[in-house]
C-alpha cells in the first residue's frame, strides 16, 4: 500500500482549510525554455498561445477535468477557451494523487491557484521587460498582457521566450473572489462532446497492438483457494490462447475477444479450496457486531459527562448492511509487463497506490512500472483498490504479450470491496423541555485501514474524523467507535461512514423531536440556536453554518407550509468532508396505509455550504448525483453473504434507481467565500435518514435497519 | 466460425466470429467502435444499446447472426458529424458525468424521438427506463429529451 494514505491527504486539506500558511513551492514543469514556458508542473504555455493545465487528479465524473484547471486560470487571467487539459499519471510531481475523500478541490485550491498566480506574475514582468514600462502600468486579462496608457498588448504564446528566462517568484498575491471570472461560473465541462459522441476513451475501451483480452476465475468463497483445474473444454473454445493460474485465488483465461475469454471461462473447471469462510453469512455477521457491542471504544468527540445526567431516557439501536460501488464500467486494466518494465492504463483513483500494489506483485521496483489513468465510467471508492491492476500485470507477465483484464458485472458485484456492515447505539437524555441534555453515539463497525493493514492510530479508524463528526452543540455528547472485524473484504464507498453515521444519529434525533412533540426542523434548529465551533480531530464544525442550510432547505422546501393530501416529508442535516448538507424529501406512500406500502419520492431538496462553489453546474451534478446514489443505497442496496459467497450478482438483485424512481432534485448553495469543501459525498449521508423520517411521518413507523425495502 | 455481412453505419463489415457472439463484443472488439459500453452483460442496464432497424436493442444480448444484413447504428453513426441534436442537447443540458452510460442513453432517446417526436414525461421514463445511470444523471437526460424535441420541431424533426 501506498506509504502516503487516504488521512494523510485528507488532513492537507484540512490544514489548509483552517487558514495555516503553506510554503510556497511547486514543483517544477518540464524546463522553461524559448520554447515552452513552464514554470510548474501544472503548466505549460507554448509559442502557438497554447495553454496547457495539467489535472493530477482522476476524472471519473465528478468534474475535476474541468474544476481544477478553472481554479488554475483564473489567477492565470487566461482566456478558458484557449486551455488544454492533460491528464498526469502517477507521478512523484504532485504530491498525493488520491481521488478520493471529496478532497480534489479543497486539497488542490492554493496550489492550483499559486501555480496560476506565478505564472500570470511572470508574464506580466516580462511584457514590462518587453515594453520597458513599469510592471504595475500592466495588466492581465483574458489571456493577454496588456498595457493600458499605450494600448498594447501582448498574448501569453508571445511572452513564452522572455517569461522563460525570469526567476520563479517566491511569493505572490492570489485574487479576491469579488474579482472571479472563471470561478464560480457555470461553465461547460470539457469532456461532455467525447462523451456524447462515444469517443472517450475509458480504460475498458484503451487498445494497444497484439492485445489480449482476460477474464478471471476467482474464488466464489471469500478467502478460498485454487486446489486443482481443467481447462480442456476451455481451450477448445475459438480464440483461447492461454488458461493458467495466476495467483493463489484465481486461474486467468486469455483470448482474442472479450467473449473468447468469457466462454473460456464459462468451459472452465476449477476446484477450490473453499478455506475458513466456507460456512460465514451475513446473520453471523451481524450477530458479532451485536456481540462486540458489549466492548469499551474509543471516544471520537466527547463532551461533558453524558453517563451523569439525569431525565427522560431514550435509546435505540440502527444497523446497516454491506453495500457495493457498482460503477458503470466494470473493473479492467490494461497492462504491457516486459521483464524489467511494466506499463499500465488504468482507471484508477490512486495511481501512484496502483504502481505500488503492482510492482511487488511482478517483483519490480516502483519506477519500473508506468502507470497511465484513463478516464472511468465511474470509481465511488471502488477504484481505490488495484486488484484488478494486479491482476493485469500477472497476466501481462505470464503470457509475455498485452493484456486487458475485464470483470464481468458479476465479478464486480461478487468480487468488490464493499462498504461495511455497522451497528449504531444511541441514547439521550432528555431536559425538562424535551431537548437531549445528553447525548451518545456507538458505533460499532469494523475498520477499511484496519482490515488493509493501514494504520488505526489510537484504535480510530482514520475515516472517522471526516466523516462522523459532531452535528449539535449538545452540553454531553459522546461518539464512540468499537472496532470489529470481518473477514468479508471491505472498501472506502461514496461517502465511507458518513452514511451509516447520519442515517443513525439523524433518524435518533427525528426519534427524540417525536418524543418532545415538536417539529423535526424547529427541534434541529434549537440545537444549533447557540453558534458553537465543534473541533473534532482537525476539523472545527461550526452550529452556524449548519443552521444555515437547514434554514435554507426548509425555506425552499416550504417546510412551514402544509403539504397536499398524501404527501409527507422528513428533512435531516449532516456534515461531512467539512461541508454541511441538509436535505428535505418529499413521498407519498404507494399502496396506502396497507403494511406493503412503499415510498415513492417526489422532490428533494437539497442546501449545501462547501465554501466557495467552483462551478455551480458541476456541484448541482454532484448533489443530484449523491442523492440519487443514497436513494439507491436507502431503498435496495444490500450484500449478503451466504455459505461464504456473495449472493446478489448483477442489476436485477442489486437494482440501483431508474428514471421511473428519480425525484427531481432542487439545489441551493449558501453564498460563500470560505475555501472550497467537499461536493462529491456530502450529499449522501442525509438521504436515507430524511427518506426514513418521511416514512415515518406518513405510517409512524420507525425504520431502523436499511435497506428499507429489505 | 461464422462469416457474417453486417450493415453498419451505413457501410458493409464482413465479419468471421462464432455466430453466438453478443453483436456488443463483435462491435467492440472486432469492429473496434468502442462507443457501445459493456455494463452487465444481461439487458439489465442499457449501455450496449444501439439501433437494429431502427428498434433500440441490448446488443449484449442479441447474437450477432441474428442481426446479419440487418441495418445496425451504433453511436458513432448516429450524426455525420456527432451532433445529432439530441447529442447538442446533452451537451447543453450538461448531461455527462462519468459518461459512461450515456451514449446508450443517446442511443434509447433517438429512438424514442424517431418515433414520439414529442414525448411526454411518462412516455420518456417508459422508453429511458431500461437504461441505468449511476451517477444519477435521469433528471437532465430528460430536460435534454424535451430540449432536444424543442429543437427538432422548431428546425423540422430529428434526423
Amino acid at each position: 500500500m501506498s506509504p502516503i494514505s487516504r488521512r494523510e491527504l485528507l488532513t492537507g486539506g484540512v490544514a489548509v482549510g483552517a487558514g495555516l500558511v503553506i510554503g510556497f513551492y511547486l514543483p517544477h514543469g518540464n524546463g522553461s525554455h524559448k520554447d515552452s514556458f513552464s514554470p510548474n508542473a501544472y503548466l505549460r504555455i507554448t509559442p502557438d498561445n497554447k495553454v496547457t493545465i495539467v489535472v493530477a487528479r482522476s476524472e471519473m465524473g465528478q468534474g475535476v477535468r474541468t474544476a481544477l484547471p478553472m481554479i488554475l486560470a483564473e489567477e492565470l487571467e487566461a482566456d478558458w477557451k484557449q486551455i488544454e487539459i492533460e491528464q498526469a499519471g502517477a507521478s512523484t510531481l504532485y504530491g498525493d494523487q488520491t481521488t478520493g475523500g471529496s478532497a480534489s478541490v479543497r486539497t488542490t485550491w492554493d496550489p492550483m491557484r499559486k501555480a496560476g498566480a506565478a505564472a500570470r506574475e511572470m508574464l506580466l514582468s516580462a511584457a514590462a521587460l518587453t515594453w520597458n514600462v513599469p510592471r504595475s502600468a500592466c495588466t492581465a486579462e483574458n489571456g493577454r498582457i496588456k498595457h493600458a496608457a499605450s494600448n498594447r498588448s501582448l498574448s501569453f504564446g508571445e511572452l513564452v521566450g522572455k517569461a522563460s528566462t525570469l526567476p520563479i517568484p517566491t511569493d505572490v498575491t492570489l485574487k479576491q473572489s469579488k474579482d472571479y471570472k472563471i470561478v464560480g461560473q457555470r461553465l461547460a465541462r470539457v469532456d461532455s462532446p467525447a462523451k456524447v459522441k462515444g469517443e472517450a476513451t475509458f480504460g475498458i475501451d484503451l487498445r494497444l497492438p497484439g492485445m489480449k483480452y482476460a477474464v478471471l476465475s476467482r474464488s466464489p468463497v471469500i478467502g478460498g483457494k485454487v486446489t486443482s483445474f481443467d481447462d480442456k473444454d476451455s481451450k477448445k473454445v475459438s480464440g483461447v490462447s492461454y488458461v493458467g493460474k495466476i495467483s493463489d485465488s484465481a486461474v486467468a483465461v486469455v483470448a482474442d475477444t472479450v467473449w473468447g475469454a468469457m466462454e473460456g471461462r464459462r468451459t472452465l473447471n476449477v476446484t477450490w479450496d473453499e478455506g475458513p469462510n466456507k460456512d460465514l453469512n451475513t446473520a453471523a455477521v451481524m450477530a458479532s457486531l451485536k456481540q462486540s457491542a458489549s466492548k469499551k471504544g474509543v471516544n471520537l468527540f466527547a463532551a461533558g459527562e453524558p453517563a451523569k445526567v439525569s431525565g427522560r431516557h431514550i435509546s435505540a439501536e440502527y444497523q446497516l448492511p454491506f453495500m457495493a460501488h457498482a460503477p458503470m464500467e466494470p473493473g479492467n486494466c490494461t497492462a504491457q509487463c516486459e521483464s524489467s518494465k511494466c506499463e499500465l492504463w488504468a482507471p484508477t483513483q490512486v495511481p501512484q497506490d496502483c504502481r505500488d500494489s503492482v510492482a511487488p506483485a511482478i517483483g519490480l521496483d516502483p519506477d519500473q512500472v508506468k502507470v497511465n489513468v484513463t478516464l472511468m465510467g465511474g470509481g465511488f471508492g471502488r477504484r481505490l483498490e488495484h486488484d484488478y491492476a494486479v491482476e493485469a500485470a500477472l497476466v501481462s507477465k505470464a503470457i509475455n504479450a498485452p493484456v486487458k483484464v475485464i470483470w464481468t458485472r458479476e465479478d464486480d458485484m461478487r468480487f468488490s470491496t464493499y462498504r461495511p456492515a455497522s451497528l449504531h447505539q444511541l441514547s439521550a437524555t432528555l431536559d425538562n423541555s424535551g431537548f437531549p441534555a445528553a447525548l451518545r453515539h456507538r458505533i460499532i463497525a469494523p475498520s477499511i485501514s484496519g482490515q488493509k493493514g493501514q494504520p488505526v492510530p489510537n484504535g480510530v479508524d482514520p475515516d472517522l474524523p471526516d466523516e462522523a463528526g459532531p452535528v449539535y452543540g449538545i452540553p454531553n455528547y459522546s461518539i464512540e467507535y468499537v472496532m470489529t472485524e470481518t473477514p468479508v473484504p471491505l472498501g472506502w464507498m461514496r461517502s465511507v461512514y458518513a452514511l451509516q453515521a447520519a442515517f443513525a444519529l439523524e433518524s435518533f434525533i427525528d426519534e427524540l423531536a417525536i418524543a418532545a412533540g415538536k417539529d423535526p426542523v424547529q427541534y434541529r434548529l434549537h440545537l444549533l440556536a447557540k453558534d458553537q465551533d465543534l473541533p473534532y480531530f482537525t476539523t472545527t464544525w461550526k452550529t452556524s453554518r449548519m443552521k444555515g442550510v437547514l434554514q435554507l432547505a426548509a425555506e425552499k422546501a416550504g417546510w412551514d407550509k402544509p403539504l397536499a393530501a398524501g404527501r409527507y416529508r422528513g428533512v435531516a442535516c449532516f456534515g461531512s468532508f467539512s461541508s454541511y448538507m441538509a436535505e428535505v424529501i418529499e413521498i407519498s406512500m404507494e399502496g396506502g396505509q396497507t403494511e406493503s406500502a412503499q415510498p415513492r419520492v417526489h422532490r428533494v431538496v437539497a442546501a449545501v455550504d462547501c465554501g466557495q462553489v467552483v462551478n455551480p453546474s458541476i456541484l448541482e451534478q454532484q448533489i443530484q448525483g449523491g442523492i440519487v446514489y443514497g436513494l439507491a443505497n436507502a431503498l435496495r442496496a444490500k450484500i449478503t453473504i451466504e455459505k461464504g459467497r456473495v449472493v446478489q450478482g448483477n442489476f436485477d438483485d442489486y437494482a440501483p434507481l431508474r428514471m421511473d424512481e428519480t425525484p427531481t432534485v432542487e439545489v441551493y448553495a449558501v453564498p460563500s467565500q470560505e475555501a472550497p469543501t467537499g461536493i462529491g459525498e456530502p450529499s449522501v449521508p442525509p438521504v436515507a435518514p430524511a427518506l426514513c423520517n418521511a416514512i415515518y411521518a406518513a405510517t409512524k413507523k420507525r425504520i431502523r435497519a436499511l435497506p428499507i425495502l429489505s | 466460425m461464422a462469416d457474417l455481412t453486417l450493415r453498419i453505419n451505413g457501410s458493409e463489415r464482413k465479419v468471421s466470429v462464432p455466430s453466438e457472439t453478443p453483436l456488443l463484443w463483435v462491435l467492440r472488439d472486432t469492429l473496434e467502435l468502442t462507443g457501445t459500453k459493456f455494463g452487465c452483460g444481461a439487458g439489465l442496464c442499457g449501455a450496449c444499446t444501439v439501433h437494429v432497424e431502427g428498434n433500440a436493442i441490448r446488443s449484449c444480448a442479441t447474437p450477432v447472426s441474428q442481426v446479419a444484413g440487418k441495418s445496425i447504428t451504433t453511436i458513432e453513426g448516429l450524426s455525420a458529424n456527432g451532433l445529432h441534436v439530441l447529442q447538442q442537447a446533452w451537451i447543453a443540458e450538461e448531461v455527462p458525468q462519468c459518461g459512461y452510460c450515456q451514449t446508450g442513453q443517446i442511443m434509447s432517446a433517438a429512438a424514442l424521438l424517431a418515433k414520439t417526436p414529442n414525448p411526454t414525461d411518462d412516455q420518456i421514463t417508459q422508453a429511458m427506463n431500461g437504461n441505468l445511470c449511476r451517477c444519477g444523471t435521469y433528471e437532465r437526460i430528460r430536460k435534454a429529451i424535451h430540449r432536444a424535441a424543442g429543437n427538432a420541431a422548431a428546425s423540422g424533426g430529428a434526423r
